[in-house]
């Protein structure tokens, strides 16, 4: 099976961008499974809409942290519904691809985008947009998709 | 770069090269042609047939050369229980952690109407002979238990397995693919009736291997198309391929007991090494096992990321095996002997070999312990079982 990861997803997972925690986060979300072999946690500091700053921790191979990695960098800067619009295909694009066993990491890098943001959405009382209410759930079933 | 993955493969030995040379250049006859330069091929095949028998305590006419472990593997279980099923013997015997040539070949045979019982493998990842000894029914054709295990490194109680088998008149296979040429086998004297092998796990070139069938076993044809290895697998021999590893057997075989003594020393080492690291768990018997073999398992912490952070430090090692690396499951190996599943996914498999030295060791113990804490430092498992006091 070719397991062979871009020089983009080898980077990120050497040189991990982003991580660690926020203690005053203004949402955080937790996404993914360790009978699974992955987990993903993410941290944002939202200002006036905007994402001031992103840290995660993840649990997970190669992908996984690099996905995380890509993920906050792409949301880093950009406001919350910018980041909502976070799919998986355009981190495994910006990653120049993943493989096909490992497509799994990136849904789980946007749901945990999704998540943290549900976390702040809800600690805020403010209406749960409609993509981030089927997203953020996620089990070994779809760990393997 | 520091080679420790040498239970995936090892490096051709110069004496395997050198053995292999001649019947890639100047004797490059078919060893069936009946001219000059067919016999001299023909000559180097009884040779080398030779050499692997003696090393095993064979007779020459035992030695089935094939394409390596799993063909053997596969050749050996599907025409035994094929035999069997001609007497009405449909049960089959083996164990939870072998590997996957003789698995899959018995979830394969399941389909077609076998029933195979997998022994458990305990905690420490070796078979009980009373265990062996419950399965067995009147209608069992074979059972097949691997001698060492290619992820944890134990070593079954191969004599005494064998001996059970005989007492109730069952045929024992064993794969040994991690065992020859790293211990001391005699088949005659192990009461072994098959054994499988593969060239390239001690210093011979990859895509060959042989099967040991006890004279009185009576071994049905595999590869219909020819009289090579007794009309039993017909095809050209793969001679360079038989020469070397002819040879890197024969060098593996003399030098066996001192290998050992040096490789086990360097196996200790980094054994009492990474115990310390708080957490971490040497998986399979200490006792029982391969001189190479080390695998821990890291709390907190996926396999392929660490993985991937010792080959950026220069350090070739593995999860489970190479064979499975694709997948996302856990090793097999690793739930058989009890491993939680999510403990199974943080692990390291280092197989060392006499090429290997203590300064590599010492290397890997200085780079190891920083690996696994910097990616436990973000690691949201290992944050969750500070916080649960579990570590």
């Amino acid at each position: 099976m070719a397991m062979a990861y871009s020089p983009k997803v080898r980077d990120h997972f050497a040189n991990p961008r982003n991580v660690g925690k926020i203690e005053d986060a203004s949402g955080v979300g937790e996404v993914g499974n360790a009978k699974c072999g992955d987990i993903m946690k993410m941290y944002l500091k939202i200002e006036n809409d905007v994402i001031v700053d992103v840290k995660f921790n993840t649990f997970g191979c190669g992908a996984a942290i690099a996905t995380s990695s890509m993920a906050t960098e792409m949301i880093k800067g950009k406001t919350i519904d910018e980041a909502l619009q976070l799919s998986n295909k355009a981190v495994v694009e910006a990653l120049d691809g993943l493989p096909a066993v490992k497509l799994h990491c990136s849904v789980l890098a946007e749901e945990a985008v999704k998540a943290a943001l549900l976390d702040y959405y809800t600690k805020n009382n403010l209406p749960v947009p409609e993509e981030c209410k089927t997203a953020c759930d996620h089990d070994c079933e779809n760990c393997m998709s | 770069m520091i080679y420790f993955d040498n239970a995936a493969t090892t490096c051709v030995s110069k004496t395997a090269l050198d053995a292999m040379m001649p019947a890639l250049t100047e004797n490059y006859g078919n060893p069936s042609s009946l001219h000059l330069l067919g016999q001299t091929s023909n000559q180097a095949l009884d040779e080398a047939r030779q050499t692997v028998a003696k090393c095993l305590g064979a007779q020459p006419n035992e030695i089935y050369f094939t394409s390596g472990g799993s063909e053997a593997d596969n050749w050996a279980i599907t025409q035994m229980a094929l035999q069997g099923q001609k007497k009405g013997k449909n049960h089959l015997i083996t164990t939870t952690f072998e590997h996957h040539a003789v698995l899959h070949t018995m979830k394969r045979l399941e389909k077609n109407g076998f029933e195979v019982t997998y022994l458990d493998v305990h905690e420490d990842g070796v078979v009980r002979p009373e265990d062996l000894e419950a399965a067995i029914r009147p209608e069992t054709a074979l059972v097949t238990i691997m001698y060492a295990n290619n992820e944890i490194g134990t070593i079954q109680p191969v004599e005494e397995l064998a001996k059970v088998c005989h007492d109730h008149k069952v045929l024992f296979h064993t794969d040994a693919v991690q065992a020859v040429g790293h211990l001391p086998i005699d088949v005659k004297a192990q009461g072994i009736d098959m054994l499988s092998l593969s060239g390239h796990k001690f210093h011979g070139p990859k895509g060959v291997g042989a099967l040991y069938c006890r004279r009185g076993v009576r071994l049905t044809n595999f590869i219909e198309g020819g009289a090579q290895e007794r009309n039993r697998r017909a095809g050209t021999e793969n001679l360079p391929g038989i020469c070397g590893m002819a040879a890197a057997l024969q060098e593996a075989c003399d030098n066996m007991e001192e290998n050992n003594a040096r490789v086990s020393a360097m196996r200790d080492k980094l054994i009492a090494g990474i115990t310390p690291i708080p957490c971490t768990r040497i998986n399979g018997s200490l006792e029982h096992r391969l001189p190479g073999n080390v695998n821990a398992s890291f709390e907190g912490i996926e396999g392929e990321s660490l993985l991937l952070r010792l080959d950026l430090a220069g350090i070739c090692a593995s999860s489970g095996s190479a064979c499975t690396s694709g997948s996302l499951d856990p090793s097999h190996v690793l739930l058989a002997i009890g491993t939680p599943v999510e403990v199974a996914h943080g692990s390291l498999r280092l197989s060392l070999d006499e090429v290997n030295t203590m300064e590599e060791v010492d290397y890997c113990l200085e780079q190891l312990p920083k690996i696994v804490e910097l990616l436990r430092s973000m690691s949201p498992v290992w944050e969750q079982m500070q916080k649960e006091g579990r570590c």
